[in-house]
């Protein structure tokens, strides 16, 4: 039996912006939605999602765009753009993730990803304004997402 | 471009972990210059922990990897213990070999099958070869799961584990709670050997340093939490003499420290360190495992610490096993704390190497000087060095060849995600 949503939020909590999408994660927590956080390595993400029908990504970015701004992919129809990495040394991100999941015959039936423009990687805790309203944006977003799958 | 000069240059351009990158000079055939540029986090992370309480050392640090956040603990536990004259024994200290076990399993899983063994197949990354052969990377899925599900079960989440204090853990698991997670070890234990074997059958580059080895080594077991600090070529200190025989430098070419053995130089922390220097300590299977396999007891190729990383999650597999077998729940989750002024300081042997921590506290137990120096930070001097002999030694390959060659080189260190760089585009210049 599906046990419906997942909210997976990846990020670094010491690296200022680069925590939005854990931010996104405890909004949606709070709201009644599965939601778990990841940091580092995410080769395990498949494996958390095993039994979920939908599962939502979110996960800090830098393309140039302003502050704030959501990009949305869905990543059930395609491959993710490079943005969300690749060619790492070590670490295993989000498009590794999912691509490896895809190859395996692991992905979803749903797997959006939400992409949030960051602006300070830098080091220490707390996010930047404009990134703050976006985690709360993307958050009611998310939410009307799992609403309607319902 | 002449061919008789190359300029080879991995840049690494971190989207968030820091930035730097590899620069080799190459003129009339000779390797001239090696630099290697990479960002550090854990300066800021001393700077962080400073005024804070000492119970909060193993949270904060935790948070300077993804990868080995145990490693970060327990090298913070042990330091602190040490500066409020705590030990810690019995069934606790075996929970933490117990929780180290599992952070072994899940990285050296991750590191072998994730990133390292795409290189010696010819295939650019993981997904490629998951196309080709699914069920060796299944296995390696599987295997790495059951390092995290063994994190998660005694550290109390899989990711920056929420269950350790200094003095032992907030709570501890009652012996049935460790049922389920032996049956896993099991099946954890046969597919480390299947990944022995398999690995044993890359093909890898003659290329065979002299390296000055440093790990921990304990009188009877294989090294995690504890020991002297030894080395290949006669060291044999207390982790209290480090500071005199170590020291970090700082070069001009880098925001990094590179470590060095005082009058001594370069030095090699990690696997290939550990197991050369312990090799006597490994269980009865993965000494046999190894000599299957073609290693000697001593292995300098980094090139083959693929195989040592999987003769490790063998040992890993078997320690978790035995710690579990003879488990009696210990009467209180932690030994009690009494804050005081002093120092302390602690070395554990994170999956990529040694890891040491040095804390000062007020009679209050504020922290109020604290230094971290993680393992890729001791490694970088011995990468520059192989990195200039390595590339000397291909010069008849081809940019593409080279290109491909120096990268897995790079990854035969593991270099941390947090610790080193995070992105790593590797170009070759002719001129």
């Amino acid at each position: 039996m599906s046990a419906g949503a997942l909210v997976i939020g990846v990020g670094n909590v010491m690296r200022r912006d680069d925590a939005a999408g854990l931010a996104a994660a405890q909004r949606v927590r709070s709201a009644g939605i599965d939601a778990l956080e990841a940091c580092g390595d995410l080769s395990s993400l498949p494996g958390s999602w095993e039994d979920r029908t939908q599962v939502i990504i979110v996960d800090a970015v830098r393309t140039g765009a302003a502050p704030g701004t959501l990009h949305r992919f869905d990543a059930a129809a395609g491959p993710l753009p490079a943005l969300f990495g690749r060619g790492s040394t070590h670490a295993f991100g989000v498009a590794e993730a999912v691509e490896l999941a895809r190859v395996l015959g692991r992905l979803p039936e749903a797997l959006v990803v939400y992409g949030i423009e960051g602006a300070d990687f830098g080091s220490g805790e707390g996010l930047s304004p404009a990134v703050q309203r976006a985690v709360e944006e993307v958050a009611a977003r998310i939410q009307a997402e799992v609403r309607d799958a319902r | 471009m002449a061919a008789d000069g190359r300029r080879i240059r991995v840049d690494a351009l971190a989207r968030v972990e820091g930035e730097g990158g590899l620069h080799v000079e190459v003129r009339d055939g000779r390797v001239e210059e090696v630099r290697l540029d990479i960002y550090e986090p854990p300066r800021f992370f001393e700077a962080f922990l400073r005024g804070r309480d000492f119970r909060e050392a193993p949270d904060i640090t935790a948070r300077i990897c993804g990868i080995c956040p145990v490693a970060y603990q327990m090298s913070a536990v042990h330091a602190m213990e040490d500066a409020l004259g705590v030990s810690v024994g019995g069934q606790l200290r075996e929970l933490r070999r117990l929780l180290y076990c599992g952070e072994w399993i899940e990285s050296h899983a991750l590191h072998i099958y994730m990133l390292h063994a795409p290189d010696f197949l010819g295939y650019e990354d993981a997904i490629r070869l998951a196309k080709d052969h699914p069920k060796i990377v299944e296995r390696g899925l599987a295997l790495k799961k059951t390092g995290n599900e063994l994190v998660a079960l005694i550290g109390g989440r899989e990711i920056h584990p929420i269950n350790v204090r200094v003095g032992g853990f907030y709570r501890v698991p009652e012996k049935a709670d460790l049922r389920g997670i032996a049956e896993k070890l099991k099946r954890a234990r046969d597919a480390s050997l299947e990944t022995v074997r398999w690995v044993a059958n890359f093909e890898f580059p003659d290329f065979e340093p002299e390296y000055e080895f440093v790990s921990l080594r304990h009188p009877a077991q294989y090294p995690l939490n504890e020991g002297r600090v030894v080395s290949s070529k006669g060291l044999d200190i207390d982790v209290h003499e480090y500071r005199e025989r170590f020291a970090e430098e700082h070069v001009r070419h880098s925001n990094a420290l590179h470590s060095v053995l005082k009058g001594r130089g370069a030095y090699f922390v990690g696997p290939m360190a550990r197991y050369s220097l312990n090799f006597a300590r490994l269980p009865a299977s993965a000494r046999e495992a190894a000599r299957e396999a073609g290693l000697g007891a001593v292995c300098r190729n980094p090139f083959k610490s693929i195989i040592v990383r999987a003769v490790e999650t063998l040992f890993a597999c078997e320690e978790a096993l035995r710690i579990i077998d003879a488990y009696e729940k210990p009467p209180a989750p932690a030994v009690e704390i009494v804050p005081r002024a002093g120092e302390g300081c602690a070395m554990t042997e994170a999956p990529r190497g040694g890891l040491y921590h040095r804390y000062r506290l007020d009679s209050e137990g504020r922290i109020t000087d604290a230094v971290i120096i993680p393992p890729t930070s001791q490694n970088l001097k011995s990468v520059e060095s192989d990195m200039r002999q390595f590339v000397q030694q291909s010069l008849h390959l081809d940019d593409a060849a080279l290109t491909l060659r120096c990268e897995q080189a790079i990854r035969n260190y593991d270099p941390c995600i947090s610790c080193a760089t995070h992105f790593l585009t590797l170009h070759i210049e002719r001129r």
